[in-house]
């Protein structure tokens, strides 16, 4: 079943992606069926971790694989809360392209097979995993609407005309949604790192890479809440410091089969 | 029923006599029900009348001589500026009026809603009902589907369309206004009605600035002032006749350290320049002056006329549409008889039979009626569709006749 509900997700996502280059060239049709592949898509995938959800003997997807696929479903959700209005579905071509691709790679490192019952138990693994990826995904669709902001500031102060005006969002509303994507995702990765580490003091584990990297994306991001609400810090500086932390996010979901899973 | 339009316009008029054509609504409606089933569009550039009527060489006399009359204008001075279409020409004519593909700025949007309170307003009948609202649903299809609309083409419209990119939504946003003259005005007109409030407006003559705060509200100021506001405001728009700087690199990025990141837009209409163009290297300030907007407004004025091309094959499209109901028009009353025909015939011979009839239960008498009631209408479904299929085309008139004549029909 889960098989059956792949490819057609993955379908609707490669549709979606290639719409929205469609959308880029000639605004119009193409927006709209790319927002519709992307609904359909997380239909779909919705419906497949359900599957894997129903089927498995505990939390399914602490796996790498398995997180990736996770991962992505997260990053679609967050994205369907505002991404398919008219002004943001330039957005989806920085966001549909790379889900399509890490769905792919999940799906090629066994993302949609049932893994063996894991060690930990579920409560741990939801609290963990869960809300670590539940943050991940809002910091990649912070750095995204970052991007999007330094490409709008630019055409913007660069005053050539027939670039200036266009179906994008606003200045003030990019930065105004990243720093509200973090006050969201932030609590949620306290959250999963506090459950980490309360698990890992009763264990006796020690301090790994990814961990150090974890901390370090957290204290990024806690720093960020830090100037942007106390100091006024926004615009090009802020949007920096929120792509130096997804750079950090992008390398902790690629160390974690190094370090986790090995 | 001939549909018959009467007008004049901006492409045909000078302003002198469309002015004197030119009727309150409250007038346009009350012409609209003396002249039957007709609506009146009256704008600022243009007036006509659409008229649904079965003797249409009187009746659009009679709305010449209406126009020539509200106008005070002899019939004769005015029928040269006057253009008079008939159907499929009129019904296209108001469907590229309400798509602004007719107006003097192509793709304005304000001519739907005019259009939109002219039929409302008018004596529509079922004719013009389906004529206007056909109208209103091109209009609706071209401001949609095309970007006929969305780019400013005038200095004003540019520098409010740019304070939404850097904004968003203007509701809340403060304007500072430095000068009080005309320029400065028709800016803050078109910041205002997308949302922002004038905050202060300073300039050499409180007088002259406090006229101003009048009409928009905020608070006159002197110049010596303005950079104390600068912390503020968001978006700042400057026309002074000075011959120097007005406002310096230096005070702008002064009162940005204060501003805690928000941005500043400034707009700098005035010629010599207000403002310093260092002001637009300072991070977090969009300085934009008289030759970036009259060039923002050129680029929508060229990106207008590059998307016509497709607004008028949404029209052409409605057009098509509002002729294939128009001709189907033509065949309903013969396909009606035909029926009637057809029912008449059944109901005689059931009555005839009624005799050798009278023998079978209710339920058997039931089936009979219901048999003979089917085959009628299998009999007439094919034609029937065919008739409404011929009435698209140009040979709809054709084949009703023809089924008047084969069928001994009498509408």
């Amino acid at each position: 079943m889960a098989e059956v509900l792949f490819w057609p997700a993955l379908l609707a996502y490669g549709e979606a992606a290639v719409a929205y280059v469609g959308n880029a060239v000639r605004p119009g049709t193409a927006g709209r069926l790319a927002t519709w592949g992307v609904r359909l898509g997380w239909l779909l995938q919705t419906a497949l971790l359900t599957v894997q959800a129903t089927r498995a003997d505990g939390f399914p997807w602490d796996t790498w694989a398995g997180s990736l696929a996770l991962f992505v479903w997260l990053v679609v959700t967050g994205y369907l809360i505002w991404g398919c209005r008219v002004r943001y579905r330039l957005l989806g071509l920085a966001v549909m392209p790379p889900v399509a691709l890490l769905l792919v790679v999940s799906r090629l490192a066994g993302g949609t097979s049932l893994p063996a019952r894991s060690d930990y138990s579920t409560a741990f693994l939801v609290l963990h995993v869960g809300l670590v990826l539940a943050a991940f995904a809002g910091f990649t669709l912070a750095a995204a609407l970052s991007g999007l902001y330094l490409w709008q500031e630019r055409r913007l102060k660069s005053r050539k005309p027939g670039t200036v005006l266009g179906r994008m969002p606003s200045l003030v509303g990019l930065e105004t949604l990243s720093a509200r994507t973090v006050v969201f995702a932030l609590p949620a990765l306290t959250t999963g790192i506090v459950a980490g580490l309360v698990r890992l003091r009763d264990s006796g584990g020690g301090l790994d890479a990814l961990m150090a990297v974890t901390l370090l994306t957290w204290l990024v991001y806690a720093v960020f809440l830090l100037v942007r609400f106390e100091f006024g810090w926004r615009g090009r500086r802020a949007a920096y410091l929120l792509l130096a932390g997804f750079a950090l996010v992008a390398v902790a979901r690629l160390a974690l089969p190094l370090t986790h899973f090995s | 029923m001939t549909l018959v339009l009467v007008g004049l316009s901006h492409r045909v008029a000078p302003v002198e006599l469309r002015e004197r054509v030119a009727l309150a609504p409250d007038e346009a409606a009350a012409l609209a029900r003396e002249l039957g089933e007709a609506v009146c569009l009256s704008t600022c550039n243009r007036t006509e009348v659409y008229l649904a009527t079965d003797e249409p060489e009187r009746d659009e006399a009679r709305s010449v001589d209406a126009l020539a009359a509200s106008a005070g204008v002899p019939g004769a001075e005015l029928r040269p500026s006057l253009y008079r279409l008939r159907d499929e020409a009129a019904a296209l004519h108001l469907f590229r009026v309400a798509a602004g593909l007719d107006s003097m700025v192509p793709g304005e949007g304000e001519i739907l809603g005019q259009v939109r309170s002219a039929y409302e307003t008018g004596a529509a009948g079922s004719f013009l009902d389906r004529l206007f609202r056909q109208a209103l649903h091109a209009g609706k299809r071209v401001r949609a589907q095309t970007a006929i609309g969305e780019n400013p083409v005038s200095v004003p419209a540019a520098a409010a369309a740019l304070a939404e990119q850097v904004f968003g939504d203007l509701a809340g946003c403060r304007v500072l206004l430095v000068g009080a003259g005309r320029t400065a005005e028709l800016a803050a007109r078109s910041l205002v009605s997308r949302g922002a409030s004038i905050a202060f407006v300073a300039n050499r003559s409180l007088e002259r600035a406090a006229e101003l705060t009048g009409r928009y509200g905020g608070e006159a100021l002197s110049l010596e002032r303005v950079r104390d506001e600068l912390v503020c405001v968001d978006v700042v728009v400057s026309s002074t006749s000075a011959p120097g700087v007005v406002l310096r690199r230096e005070d702008v990025a002064l009162a940005l350290r204060r501003r805690k990141g928000r941005p500043l837009f400034l707009i700098d209409i005035a010629v010599p320049r207000d403002l310093d163009p260092a002001i637009h290297d300072v991070d977090g300030c969009y300085l934009y002056d008289i030759d970036d907007l009259e060039s923002v407004a050129a680029e929508g004025l060229a990106s207008r006329r590059a998307h016509a091309e497709r607004a008028e094959a949404i029209v052409a499209e409605e057009a098509d549409e509002f002729r294939a109901w128009r001709a189907s028009l033509d065949v309903v009353p013969a396909i009606a008889s035909l029926r009637a025909r057809a029912e008449e015939i059944r109901a005689t011979e059931l009555e005839r039979a009624r005799a050798r009839l009278g023998r079978l239960s209710e339920a058997d008498r039931l089936t009979v009626e219901s048999l003979t009631a089917q085959i009628v209408n299998k009999l007439l479904h094919l034609p029937t569709v065919r008739m409404k299929e011929a009435a698209a085309g140009a040979d709809g008139a054709v084949y009703a006749n023809a089924l008047r004549h084969l069928f001994d029909l009498r509408d």
